[in-house]
């Protein structure tokens, strides 16, 4: 069986409401009203060790619900939920072993102490064999370059290093799956070319599972082979990213510096970007040939540069998260 | 079991990091101590009347309860709070540990170190200039350590239940804020529980705050006298297990309720 089965899981919360303002307040201390939030509505999947899923969505779709229910934080509803085997809230204490989790907007390292205790911390608190630990640490601390930050408190260090910090506190016992909640939210560049390339390299040498829920499309393209797409509590999409691009549109982008700013008309393709001697053509490549597209331009007009791309993964998601709104 | 230890090994030295706050809090629980044993020697000079306990043995009281105070459960872990506030409370939850004794563990750091900060220079000051005296013999020394320990239990369960409502957000705040003045006054901190009117020394006798202060004081100073003592630690070690069954008790609930509400 796959490493993680999850079928028709379902969650609702109760969301207790209040009318605004003063009258709002006072009556909601006689009676209260609730809403039924359906988090998730039966979701289904399953992830086979040593693949890398991006889970994506809208805010509200379902994503953290999901993946507290993965971690054995939270009971759902209904549904049947098995990692590596085990129930993740029957059997807490075995299941989070062999997990590691980052929620990329908190720290699981302890604030006023430097960071190499906190790891000791964590050796003790996983029960890591003296020996392992040494030498994970010492790989992590290499990858993720992390070395002359050890000694420094926590509070002190920068966004960028603490994430690192927080990636190799995730992995110092070694766990078979990773959680990514927003790894690389807030980091400048660097730290997001870093990050990305350390994962890539955890699940290519070390065979570790990894589930990253971003809204950073960058991520996941450089990441994942396989996308699953939630919406309103359901797996909408489950797919590579190709195909969850070629569900939304077929078309490429032809993006043009022309010498001179001029209003390009041409059959098969339409303007959808224009600004000074930038455009952007959208077209078919089914209907319209780009190599013909490219040549009847080029003949037409003064073209300094020229480059063929796919649509932005940004504006796919948003158009289909446009389609499933509710 | 080497996890529980790490967590109290790594708390502590964060605690001793504090030392500003634990200068401040020398200072000033000194003359508040002076205050203190000025007013019990006034009553004391002002009235005929049998007391319940001698002046002397007031006075180490006092003085006890001033070099104790950071060990009363008179405040939450700041981290904890935020931990709840931010959600950073989900990783406790991701640990193979359990929560209970773990935030017990922090507990007892948070308990011992700003405590061992204190109490150390304001013993040391109040033995030589202030009065106070060492235990009257060897047993009563042996038997107010081991009583010190009962109290560090009593008081760390109880600081464990004032973290486990802030697991309520809201309400808890008002619970962590409330329960201290409560504990306070029933723990002989204001004034030692043998001057108490007969009715209310039965209802505090009923409590398990006076653990914390009252008893292992009275044994340091022969009031209680040593051959009796057994009875402080044991009462000292049963409402312990009482208490840390009440706190695994609602920190299930909390737990569950925050695995309910999700967030």
């Amino acid at each position: 069986m796959s490493l993680i089965h999850v079928r028709d899981l379902r969650k609702s919360f109760r969301v207790s409401e209040r009318a605004p303002g003063m009258v709002g307040a006072f009556a909601g201390l006689v009676r209260r009203r609730c809403r039924i939030v359906e988090a998730l509505a039966g979701v289904t999947f399953d992830v086979e060790a040593g693949e890398i899923v991006g889970y994506i969505g809208p805010n509200g779709a379902g994503k953290s619900t999901t993946i507290k229910v993965l971690s054995g934080i939270l009971v759902p509803d209904s549904g049947e939920c098995l990692v590596g085997s085990r129930v993740p809230w029957r059997d807490r204490l075995n299941h989070v072993r062999d997990l590691g989790v980052v929620f990329g907007q908190r720290t699981q390292l302890w604030w006023d102490l430097p960071v190499t205790e906190s790891f000791d911390l964590l050796r003790a608190i996983y029960g890591v064999p003296r020996r392992d630990f040494a030498e994970r640490r010492e790989l992590l601390v290499e990858l993720l370059c992390i070395g002359r930050l050890l000694n420094t408190p926590v509070r002190q260090l920068s966004l960028g290093e603490r994430m690192r910090c927080d990636i190799a506190a995730a992995l110092l016992h070694g766990p078979r799956i990773l959680f990514l909640d927003e790894p690389t939210i807030g980091l400048d560049a660097p730290s997001k070319l870093a990050v990305r390339d350390f994962i890539r390299r955890l699940v290519r040498e070390q065979g570790t599972t990894v589930i990253l829920t971003t809204h950073d499309l960058d991520d996941i393209e450089a990441l994942c082979t396989r996308v699953l797409l939630i919406a309103a509590g359901r797996v909408l999409m489950d797919g590579t990213l190709d195909s969850l691009r070629e569900t939304v549109t077929h078309e490429r982008r032809l993006t043009l510096d022309l010498t001179e700013a001029a209003e390009i008309r041409e059959p098969g393709a339409r303007v959808v970007y224009a600004e000074g001697s930038r455009v952007v053509l959208a077209f078919d490549p089914e209907e319209t040939s780009a190599p013909d597209l490219v040549a009847r331009i080029a003949a037409r007009y003064a073209v300094r540069d020229l480059f063929i791309h796919s649509v932005p993964i940004d504006e796919i998601v948003a158009a289909l998260y446009a389609e499933h709104a509710t | 079991m080497s996890a529980y230890a790490a967590v109290i090994g790594a708390r502590f030295r964060v605690l001793l990091q504090y030392r500003a706050a634990a200068f401040a809090g020398f200072v000033t629980q000194i003359f508040w101590g002076w205050i203190r044993l000025m007013v019990f020697q006034a009553f004391y000079q002002s009235s005929a009347a049998p007391q319940p306990m001698s002046l002397p043995q007031v006075a180490d009281y006092i003085w006890l309860g001033q070099a104790m105070l950071a060990m009363f459960p008179w405040n939450v872990d700041g981290e904890i709070r935020d931990m709840v506030r931010t959600g950073r409370v989900a990783y406790e939850m991701l640990r193979p540990a359990d929560v209970y004794w773990v935030w017990f563990c922090r507990a007892v750091a948070q308990r011992t170190a700003p405590t061992l900060l204190r109490a150390v220079p304001l013993l040391a000051l109040a033995l030589v200039f202030f009065g106070m005296r060492t235990p009257p013999g060897a047993a009563e020394a042996l038997w107010f350590a081991a009583c010190l320990a009962g109290a560090l239990l009593i008081s760390s369960a109880v600081s464990t239940i004032l973290n486990i409502t802030l697991l309520w957000t809201v309400a808890g705040d008002g619970i962590a804020r409330l329960a201290p003045s409560l504990i306070l006054i029933t723990s002989g901190m204001i004034v030692p529980v043998p001057f108490f009117p007969v009715p209310i020394r039965r209802v505090i006798e009923a409590l398990p705050f006076r653990g914390v202060n009252d008893l292992p004081f009275r044994v340091y100073s022969g009031h209680i006298p040593a051959t009796q003592a057994w009875q402080v630690l044991t009462q000292q070690l049963a409402w312990t297990m009482v208490l840390v069954l009440f706190g695994r008790w609602l920190m299930a609930r909390g737990l569950k309720r925050m695995v309910v509400q999700g967030g």
